[in-house]
């Protein structure tokens, strides 16, 4: 044999260049339809039932005017944030199962070995599964709720003009839509950091787990909670488990009691004090632990 | 350079032993057949092989370490891992997408190639091909990847015989070239026997038979010997009798071919009868 074969032949250099995350992430959208269809059935159900309720709106709408700004904002506003909140847990929930699922279907259904047959590392792998709850979701769940929320506004706009029209000009000024969307994004980029340390300790226990994904991811904290509440009488592991979920909240906003003036919704968020809270960094931390685990994991799993 | 190189490699799970101490070697160019009975650590073997498993003892694959560099070997090496590995949820169109954004060595136009003179259509979801068109799918995929390693375990389990020729056909026609390199496990001997270049047997995780074809062809023969001839055939020494027909089938190693002529019909045997005699020695040698 010459030298020349036996030397490594390098790629040529008009090879395409290859994008593993990118293709990566695609897969995911291709085999996890739910990510983006739930929460279009969420925000469908939730027009649908909107578009039910315009048929009193020009009433409440009346009833409002005797109000003071800040009732007729809050009143005006309180669809809206329905419609993001139901959206945002939507979202969440789909993220929990599709990690559940995410590194344990490959395995259950052996495509795991067609996965490994490509040159797509271990770590582009998991954390391209990663970023659909952490930077996927949030974007998809943000653009559907601005949409739905300028579909609601529209409708309602169209009734109150085929109505008297008099209120349309008080929706208008009491509903701060772009703020809103502002501290939407906020609100989405907070959830996402927060619940992060989650979502890789459900990737970590896809990735581990034979069967009973979710059994297995939820059980043994809430096991650990019981026991320490009846050997202990103390609630510490169950405060936690709440504090990460809905942690954020509290450390994120700030809702001050109403006065008369409408609120400023921007106002409300707590920037500094959400980047200075240990609980935060020290999720981030966990849940980078979490994923070195799962990418290790990875490599060594077979299918079950 | 070796394509594959393995000194001393060990595998166990728990108490039980898949690899034991196996020595490999296999040159660039080759077509090897690693044959073995089930458990024998083909699978486990190919794993290694692959960057699948963690192993102990040394591997060198194209000259790089499977287990520590798995991604990047997989530039250089593909793999059909058993029929129906391909996600079921894909289309077609998907799976040459996907392959073609993260392999570099990929050549669409020649895998769309080999899927026009299928039945295979882009938009079908891979759930909904039958068994052997999902083979050819994989194989199709596998044959536009200018690969230097190509490893097949089992990789026509389950199809029918017509699939299975063509399967080899296309492998043999349009993939090999003497440069690359393909080791092929399967049970399904008498149909690999014209396309290898190379023998293996494995059993208990060691190799027990390493030759070409040429030495296999070489070194055994089989004979049908007429019964006044089977005490003269015996006394030859041969590593396996059968009775077929009620005449004695015997095999030997390294006989003279001029003198078992005498004693009858002189034939190669088949991987398969020397499998089995060869497995059948070893299973005696261990129980004694």
């Amino acid at each position: 044999m010459n030298t020349l074969a036996n030397a490594q032949p390098e790629l040529p250099v008009d090879a395409p260049a290859t994008r593993p995350m990118y293709w990566s992430v695609r897969r995911e959208l291709w085999e996890n339809r739910s990510i983006y269809m739930a929460p279009l059935i969420a925000a469908a159900v939730a027009l649908f039932g909107y578009l039910i309720s315009t048929v009193g709106l020009p009433h409440r709408m009346r009833a409002l005017l005797a109000l003071g700004p800040a009732q007729q904002s809050q009143a005006i506003a309180r669809p809206y944030s329905f419609v993001a909140a139901l959206l945002i847990a939507t979202a969440f929930i789909v993220g929990v199962f599709y990690c559940l699922d995410a590194l344990h279907g490959e395995r259950r259904d052996r495509s795991i070995l067609f996965w490994k047959s490509l040159p797509v590392s271990d770590r582009t792998t998991v954390l391209s599964k990663a970023i659909i709850p952490l930077v996927v979701l949030p974007l998809l769940i943000f653009v559907m709720i601005v949409v739905t929320q300028m579909i609601m506004l529209m409708l309602s706009t169209a009734v109150l003009l085929l109505g008297n029209g008099s209120s349309v000009a008080m929706l208008w000024a009491r509903l701060p839509l772009f703020k809103m969307a502002l501290g939407l994004l906020y609100a989405l980029t907070a959830i996402a950091l927060w619940h992060a340390p989650l979502y890789g300790w459900f990737l970590l226990v896809s990735g581990w787990a034979r069967r009973a994904t979710f059994l297995w991811a939820v059980l043994p904290p809430l096991a650990i909670s019981a026991f320490e509440r009846i050997a202990f009488h103390t609630s510490y592991i169950g405060s936690l488990l709440r504090y990460r979920l809905i942690g954020w909240f509290a450390q994120g906003f700030d809702f001050k009691p109403r006065g008369t003036a409408p609120v400023d919704p921007l106002t409300q968020l707590t920037p500094w004090r959400f980047l200075s809270t240990p609980g935060l960094w020290i999720g981030l931390g966990a849940a980078a632990i979490f994923l070195v685990a799962a990418v290790r994991l990875r490599r060594t799993r077979e299918p079950i | 350079m070796a394509c594959i190189e393995a000194h001393g490699l060990r595998k166990t799970f728990g108490t039980k032993i898949a690899l034991d101490g196996l020595d490999l070697r296999v040159e660039e160019g080759r077509i090897l057949g690693l044959i073995g009975p089930n458990g024998a650590g083909k699978t486990t073997a190919l794993n290694a092989i692959l960057g699948l498993t963690p192993y102990q003892g040394e591997l060198k694959v194209l000259g790089r370490d499977p287990w520590t560099a798995r991604d990047q070997l997989m530039r250089d090496v593909s793999f059909i891992a058993d029929v129906a590995v391909l996600p079921r949820w894909m289309r077609v169109s998907q799976a040459l997408d996907y392959v073609a954004g993260v392999h570099p060595r990929f050549d669409r136009a020649k895998a769309e190639g080999f899927l026009a003179r299928t039945d295979i259509r882009r938009a079908s979801r891979i759930r909904e091909l039958s068994k052997g068109m999902v083979a050819q799918l994989h194989l199709a995929l596998v044959m536009a990847i200018d690969a230097r390693l190509l490893v097949l375990d089992e990789p026509t389990l389950g199809l029918d015989i017509l699939y299975r020729k063509q399967f080899y056909d296309s492998l043999l026609n349009d993939y090999f070239d003497r440069s690359r390199t393909i080791v092929v496990t399967t049970h399904q001997v008498e149909e690999i026997q014209d396309v290898l270049t190379d023998l293996m047997f494995i059993n208990r995780g060691r190799i027990v038979l390493d030759c070409s074809m040429e030495e296999f062809e070489a070194r055994y023969l089989q004979v049908m010997v007429n019964p006044e001839n089977v005490a003269a055939a015996q006394a030859l020494k041969p590593i396996h009798e059968r009775q077929v027909f009620g005449r004695s089938i015997l095999l030997f190693d390294h006989a003279d071919r001029q003198e078992l002529a005498a004693l009858g019909e002189v034939r190669t045997p088949s991987i398969a009868d020397v499998f089995v005699a060869v497995m059948g020695n070893q299973t005696q040698g261990a129980a004694r």
